[in-house]
């Protein structure tokens, strides 16, 4: 299948926007050519609201609570809060390295494996991979890492010890063990998006042409694609960095707890009974957001940096070897897949596990209990989960086709400043704003609405569902539609007839990515479904921290699995629509 | 303008400044088959693309279009009524043959079993008779052409453009395509642009000839050869 994410585009009237009127074409819908205005508007208002609303309470202002002159007070008391500088100094060091890390995995996995065979294969589950929630990976990381987990079992069986070994592993106080959670996580995501980047420049020619200088294939990757790669995946990258350092629910799990990071302190702080705290946790919020403002801005002072200072290493000739390490990111990545999959493995075990004494490698006895007792409470959160997750991604789908269709009936071409603001709700961090928001929705009697719901994950959804759907949209031959105009189709019987059914597949991949994106969010649904709209991520979440290991594995097992079977549909749907039809099949 | 056919009026095709067609004025009468020739960007597909109403948004055109006395320029292409056959024939791959060509017959043909009845009668036109349910893409090359040509023509044009349709095709194959695309359009009286740059395709459209050329060197954009008209070989 054909990478479906580009980092690079988006359209409207936006700046760097070029627009021009087709002659004779038929006059667009007044509608039509509203959907970038009003996608534009339905992702950036509550961002926007949401940081004025986390602003106002953050300088003393929040009327509900009795805020009613703006203050200095409570960033006063965020100084003076304990622990709050060892709190930024593991955001920083988290999310820092698990970027770093996950790069450096991502293009060294490309450039010593990107043409093999196996790889090839690998492609493939790129994408299943991003489907399956952080929290559920976390849990099962934590499973297997632990000292009562599942390598320890292996190894105390092998060498003899009855009794799990007394260190700190999972929630560890430098954070290593959430750095590792977030490696696993966003790995593949660089590499998904690389691969749709690569699609852009003119990689595998260039590539041959270095091999065919005598360059190795490490060397030549990094001496010719990534400096023409890197510029087109900075966005996702900055992504992955404000994601790592603002992170909460993976936090929750494997970060540390005393202090934890400045993105779960200020989150406590949020959900404290003494409600006055939330004008500190608010100062907090815009804090984070600060930290990941300077980051951005760092890595980006850093990237040209580099480049820079390097640009004599192009030049030097050396064609260098780089076998080994080619071998050491193989083994690298192949441990770091095998660690993901033995993650999400331990969770379906420790669901059906009866008892399973330390350190047995396996459980003695299996029982289907844990299930039979859990899934009386497993039916209202799957039911939130599926409707916010079909509801977000159907508001979502219907938004891009809007944009990408008046594009192509405008003659549009895709701005670059817009991949900017596409990006904003993936750059801001969530703790951020959506304190803010709950704000302004409770003010309007929104909060725990269904709307609320679906509107806050359809922040996270459109992004992904807009980049999964506009590469291969703008691919689609532009033949077939102007073949389909001179046989009589009107603009609307075109899109509907011809340019849906041939972009089935792409559309069905989109909203499979759309509904796991959805599935996944755990505080926007805290936020916005106030309490009273559990889904799945949010039970599993609250569950993770005590509960017995048997039920939180029944719990994110099914977290992960929901989103897997929409993949599977996803998939399989349009395989089976054009069964018969051998030009569907790529 | 009254006249049958198609009339082409001062058109001229400008891109990025650069001027591709200066000025052609020329009528096409019901039935004559008027080939295009010239070299690559001289500007023949985008005037064919000018006259069904699908010019990028890019191009500059000037000048009016009438098809049998009806001013069509201004219309959007589906109102047009001028088929166009590709050098790819551009089958739907999500339908089959019969619903490729479901797609081109008026909505204004109702009833079911009348419907069927056109689709089953082309298809026996074109010798396919029975290949309905079959995928595109499992069709021969000329089998393919030949349904992209009975598609085009059940939308039922008063017109129509030919943009190299046989250039991909196998030269014995092209023989028998030609006769048979041009012997449709012959038999349904259908003024008829041909873009090719095959002087067999020309010699066996038995119209006009017309060269598009244009001094591509020197960077003077004013600096065109103009067009040169041909008699064809007259049937």
């Amino acid at each position: 299948m054909a990478a479906p994410l580009r980092p690079l585009t988006l359209e409207g009237p936006l700046p760097g926007s070029e627009r021009r009127k087709q002659r004779g074409a038929s006059p667009e819908p007044r509608w039509l050519g509203a959907a970038p205005a009003l996608t534009l508007a339905i992702f950036l208002l509550p961002v926007l609201l949401g940081l004025a609303g986390t602003w106002g309470p953050a300088f003393g202002f929040l009327p509900a609570l009795g805020g009613t002159r703006t203050s200095l007070q409570p960033w006063r008391e965020l100084i003076q809060a304990p622990g709050l500088g060892k709190a930024v100094g593991l955001a920083l060091f988290t999310g820092w390295t698990s970027t770093l890390l996950a790069l450096f995995l991502a293009m060294g996995v490309l450039a010593a494996w990107g043409d093999s065979r196996a790889f090839a294969i690998a492609h493939r589950l790129i994408a299943p991979m991003l489907a399956v929630p952080h929290a559920a990976l976390a849990i099962g990381l934590a499973f297997v890492i632990a000292p009562s987990g599942w390598l320890f079992r292996v190894a105390a069986s092998l060498s003899g010890g009855d009794r799990p070994p007394d260190i700190l592993l999972v929630n560890d106080p430098w954070g290593l063990a959430l750095v590792l959670g977030l490696v696993l996580k966003e790995t593949p995501f660089l590499m998904l998006m690389a691969l749709a980047a690569m699609g852009q420049t003119r990689v595998r020619d260039s590539l041959r042409a270095a091999r065919s200088m005598g360059y190795g294939p490490v060397t030549a990757w990094g001496k010719v694609v990534l400096p023409q790669l890197y510029p087109l995946i900075r966005l996702p990258v900055f992504a992955v960095l404000a994601y790592g350092l603002s992170v909460v629910d993976m936090a929750l799990i494997l970060g540390p707890t005393t202090p934890p990071t400045l993105a779960v302190l200020v989150f406590d702080w949020f959900n404290d009974p003494d409600l006055r705290m939330r004008f500190m946790a608010a100062a907090g919020a815009v804090l984070q957001l600060g930290l990941v403002v300077v980051s951005i801005a760092g890595a980006w002072a850093a990237e040209r940096l580099i480049f820079r200072s390097t640009a004599h290493i192009l030049a030097n000739g050396r064609r260098g070897g780089g076998r080994a390490f080619g071998r050491a990111i193989a083994g690298l990545s192949t441990a770091a897949l095998a660690l993901a999959l033995l993650s999400l493995a331990a969770l379906g075990l420790w669901s059906v596990a009866d008892r399973w004494r330390y350190p047995d490698p396996l459980p003695a006895a299996f029982t289907p209990d844990h299930w039979a007792r859990s899934l009386p409470g497993l039916g209202h959160p799957t039911l939130v989960t599926v409707t916010a997750g079909l509801g977000a991604t159907a508001a979502a789908l219907l938004l891009a086709l809007g944009c990408l269709e008046h594009e192509h009936r405008a003659g549009i071409r895709p701005g670059r400043g817009a991949a900017w603001l596409l990006y904003l709700p993936l750059l801001v961090p969530q703790i951020a704003f959506l304190f803010g928001l709950q704000v302004f929705l409770s003010l309007t009697r929104l909060d725990g609405t269904w709307a609320a719901l679906i509107w806050s994950h359809l922040l996270f959804v459109l992004p992904y569902v807009f980049l999964a759907l506009a590469d291969p949209w703008r691919a689609l031959d532009p033949r077939y539609a102007r073949i389909a105009a001179c046989l009589g189709a009107t603009p609307g019987r075109i899109f509907l007839r011809v340019k849906l059914p041939l972009m089935l597949r792409p559309i069905c991949f989109a909203a499979a990515i759309g509904f796991s994106v959805s599935a996944a969010q755990y505080l926007p649904t805290l936020f916005a479904g106030a309490g009273r709209l559990p889904t799945l991520t949010t039970e599993t979440v609250g569950l993770s921290t005590g509960a017995d290991r048997r039920v939180v594995g029944v719990y994110a097992f099914v977290q992960m699995g929901l989103p897997l079977l929409m993949f599977v549909a996803a998939l399989a749907g349009p395989a089976l629509a054009f069964r018969n039809r051998r030009g569907m099949h790529p | 303008m009254t006249a049958a056919g198609l009339h082409l009026d001062g058109v001229a095709l400008r891109l990025g400044g650069r001027t591709l067609i200066p000025s052609l004025t020329l009528t096409v009468p019901a039935g004559e088959i008027v080939t295009l020739t010239g070299p690559s960007g001289s500007g023949k597909s985008s005037l064919l693309d000018f006259v069904c109403g699908t010019l990028a948004p890019a191009f500059e055109p000037e000048g009016r279009i009438f098809l049998n006395g009806r001013d069509i320029g201004s219309l959007p292409p589906e109102q047009r009524r001028v088929g166009i056959l590709f050098q790819d024939d551009l089958l739907f791959p999500h339908l089959s043959v019969a619903g490729n060509l479901a797609f081109a017959l008026p909505a204004r043909i109702r009833g079911r079993a009348e419907r069927r009845a056109r689709i089953e009668s082309a298809l026996a036109e074109a010798g396919l008779p029975g290949f309905g349910d079959r995928d595109p893409a499992t069709l021969s090359g000329g089998q393919r052409t030949r349904v992209a040509l009975m598609r085009t023509l059940l939308a039922d044009p008063q017109a129509l453009l030919l943009d190299e349709p046989f250039s991909k095709l196998d030269p014995p194959l092209r023989a028998r395509m030609r006769s048979f695309v041009f012997g449709h359009a012959r038999r349904r009286a259908l003024p008829t642009l041909l873009v090719t740059h095959d002087p067999d395709d020309a010699a066996a459209a038995g119209g006009r000839v017309i060269s598009l050329g244009y001094a591509a060197s020197g960077g003077n954009n004013n600096q065109v050869s103009g067009l040169t008209l041909a008699r064809g070989r007259e049937e």
